[in-house]
């Protein structure tokens, strides 16, 4: 029997509809590799309208004297229980013996393994780089938790405390409350730092050793208000990205001084 | 058909049993629901535990199943014929029960329906989905191809002595099969056909259940070798299933007459090959990253063998690889009792090695820090043990309905005085 053209019709109909679902579902993984890569400077002038920035953060190692203050104001500003460290500090022993504190944030990576892991994308690139997750998405099975190489992810194994009421209103950008049964980030404060103020962490850190910093204007600034040009600085103090070799590309860059290693792989 | 008709007294004991775990595991979960993940022992760095260890374990489990029935099908070894139904049965149990392992895993059970609606094919848990509802369906249509036949077989002999319920129930199901050549040829093609496709179905689901694992850069999980290793871990555990759970209903059902030792010694010498199989891959793995010792994986090889977890991997090693593989070889254990005891030390070492690739993998620190303990919490104990429980219950209810022993396919492979073993098979398996 002949295909009549209402059959065919309906036929290219499931064929479309088949393409244009797997266009949606490879769209997320294509955005991440269209973003421009962070080894090419900005181009001066460049296509990214001014208003529009590429946030990044550098940590000064030697400056860093553990006291954690950034961890609680972090906690503060999020309402987060005291296991949830979206900054972390981790003590460590260099290859001399010596003793550093090693703040750690989201690494808010170019080539984001958390992104590419994740099943229904709540996990998703904002316009200006920070790796968000759309806790009304999340179902909550940890793949990304698995997959980040920097242990940057925490996820609401009960109810999270409850902030006053004015607070109710979560949104990726700034998900307070969190949600019991998800998956809990840093966010960079982008909500913060988009009103022109600095994330939490950086506003807290006493020695200064946090910088927020937008690779658009390569500028890169801290709670004292010293600024930098972003690429002259980490050249001239060889600043350096965790794990460069897992090809994730971070936006946080590291400054040591204590005779780490420079790759930051030999911790003790 | 006394079990399909009256079952016996002890058959009420073993169901209330079973049902007992169940239940236990139900009220575990209704736990779960409301207070969260936070029941469970899992923490910040161990984010998976025993849920992610049964899933692997359970679906697995079922690949033995469908393996050992399939691949002896296609090769057309006539002893498989009172096996296939218990094999297959199992292999659709196990999976519907393993399947249920990701969703009770999951932080948000009730967007379950996300993942068809805003699926991403990047993720590896959208490979899961995917390849274990494909081998679901595979499994139940390859368990339900040779049933018909029997089915109708019910019909026939039952007829109105099985109650307005049944009746209808096997009417329906039978299909009209009345055993034509003509039908009898269409029910062979399509039981080769789907015998063909479950194999590389089956492949399919323990390979992307690795890559789940694989495709993280955790150093415990960082392997090529993941996927067949999976692979192969399935068919290890499954085939020593298959024997642990004919052992059982071999005894309970009295069926002595149609499973005999030489079955028991069959399988076990294919699941001594696996085990040996297993074991070389082991040896493969660990010698090459022993021998470089390089950071990740020569802390995790230092754990396993040496460190905290050394004496569950040796438990594993010796209990799960050595003694099974002793027991089957030597003549004097070579029986049934001594193969019932390999196969049961093999599924319970299979599922310890499962938990030996999850937790390690996840426990040892990315970032300058030390070792995470994890133990499990009551509520995941109850959960297990009552997924465990739920195979068996769903087996034996399921065999309230049909038959146990494939009556068709002795007949067709005895072909010696059909009517007369046909009784005695009905007998049998009723």
């Amino acid at each position: 029997m002949p295909i009549s053209r209402r059959e065919l019709l309906q036929a290219l109909g499931a064929v479309a509809v088949f393409v244009l679902t797997g266009e949606v579902g490879w769209s997320t993984m294509r955005d991440v590799n269209s973003q421009p890569a962070i080894a090419a400077p900005p181009a001066p002038g460049g296509d990214v309208p001014k208003e529009q920035h590429q946030w990044a953060a550098v940590v000064d190692l030697r400056r860093c004297d553990g006291c954690t203050y950034c961890t609680d104001a972090c906690q503060t500003t999020h309402f987060l229980p005291k296991e949830m460290e979206w900054i972390k500090i981790y003590e460590v022993q260099d290859t001399n013996g010596n003793r550093f504190f090693m703040p750690r944030l989201c690494m808010q990576c170019e080539n984001p393994p958390c992104l590419k892991v994740c099943p229904v994308a709540a996990t998703f690139k904002s316009s200006e780089g920070v790796i968000l997750v759309n806790q009304d998405r999340c179902i909550g099975c940890r793949l990304c938790m698995a997959a980040c190489p920097y242990e940057a992810r925490y996820f609401n194994f009960r109810q999270p405390p409850r902030p006053p009421k004015s607070f109710d209103n979560p949104m990726p950008e700034f998900p307070v409350p969190q949600r019991k049964g998800t998956v809990g980030k840093c966010v960079l404060c982008v909500h913060y730092v988009d009103q022109g103020k600095l994330p939490a962490c950086v506003e807290a850190c006493p020695m200064g050793a946090l910088y927020i910093a937008d690779l658009n204007t390569r500028v890169m600034t801290n709670s004292s208000g010293e600024t930098y040009e972003m690429s002259r600085y980490l050249s001239e103090n060889d600043g350096f990205r965790l794990k460069e070799e897992l090809n994730t590309s971070p936006r946080v860059w590291y400054v040591a001084g204590h005779g780490q290693t420079i790759e930051g792989q030999h911790w003790s | 058909m006394r079990p399909i008709m009256r079952p016996g007294q002890f058959f009420w004991v073993v169901v209330a049993g079973l049902s007992t775990l169940v239940l236990l595991a139900l009220i575990a979960y209704l736990e779960q629901l409301k207070e969260g993940l936070g029941v469970t022992g899992l923490n910040q760095r161990v984010s998976w535990g025993f849920y992610i260890s049964d899933m692997v374990f359970f679906i697995g489990v079922s690949y033995g199943g469908a393996m050992t029935s399939a691949i002896l099908r296609l090769t057309n070894a006539p002893w498989r014929a009172p096996l296939s139904r218990l094999a297959e049965t199992m292999a659709v149990m196990s999976v519907l029960v393993g399947a249920v392992f990701p969703l009770i895993d999951m932080g948000r059970p009730e967007r379950m329906i996300y993942l068809f609606r805003y699926g991403q094919v990047g993720s590896p848990v959208l490979w899961d989905v995917i390849a274990v509802t494909t081998y679901l369906t595979a499994g139940a249509v390859f368990l339900y191809l040779p049933l018909i036949p029997d089915i109708a077989a019910c019909r026939d002999r039952l007829g109105p002595a099985a109650g307005r319920v049944r009746e209808f129930l096997y009417d329906r199901l039978a299909l009209g099969w009345h055993g034509t050549p003509a039908q009898k040829h269409v029910l062979e093609w399509g039981t080769t056909v789907v015998a063909i496709v479950i194999i590389p179905l089956a492949v399919s689901v323990h390979s992307v259940l690795a890559f789940l694992f694989g495709v993280t850069s955790r150093p415990a999980w960082d392997s090529t070798i993941l996927a067949p290793y999976f692979v192969l871990a399935a068919m290890f555990s499954g085939v020593a299933t298959v024997i642990l759970v004919t052992a059982a209903f071999r005894w309970a059902y009295h069926l002595e007459a149609y499973i005999e030792e030489k079955h028991f010694k069959y399988l076990a010498y294919i699941m001594m090959t696996l085990g040996a199989g297993y074991g070389y891959f082991m040896f493969a793995e660990y010698l090459t990253e022993g021998y470089k010792m390089h950071q990740g994986p020569g802390s995790i090889l230092e754990l396993l063998l040496v460190g905290r977890l050394a004496p569950f991997m040796w438990l594993f090693g010796v209990g799960g690889l050595i003694v099974p593989i002793l027991l089957v070889a030597l003549p004097w254990t070579r029986n049934v009792a001594g193969i019932s005891v390999a196969a049961l030390a093999v599924v319970l070492a299979m599922w310890l090695k499962r938990f030996l690739i999850v937790v390690p993998g996840l426990a040892q620190p990315l970032m300058p820090s030390s070792v995470v303990i994890y133990w499990p919490s009551r509520v995941e104990i109850a959960i297990t043990l009552g997924a465990a429980a739920a195979i068996p219950l769903l087996m034996m209810l399921f065999f309230r309905l049909f038959p146990i022993i494939s009556i068709f396919e002795i007949e067709e492979i005895a072909a010696t005085d059909t009517t007369h073993h046909e009784e005695a098979a009905i007998g049998a398996a009723g």
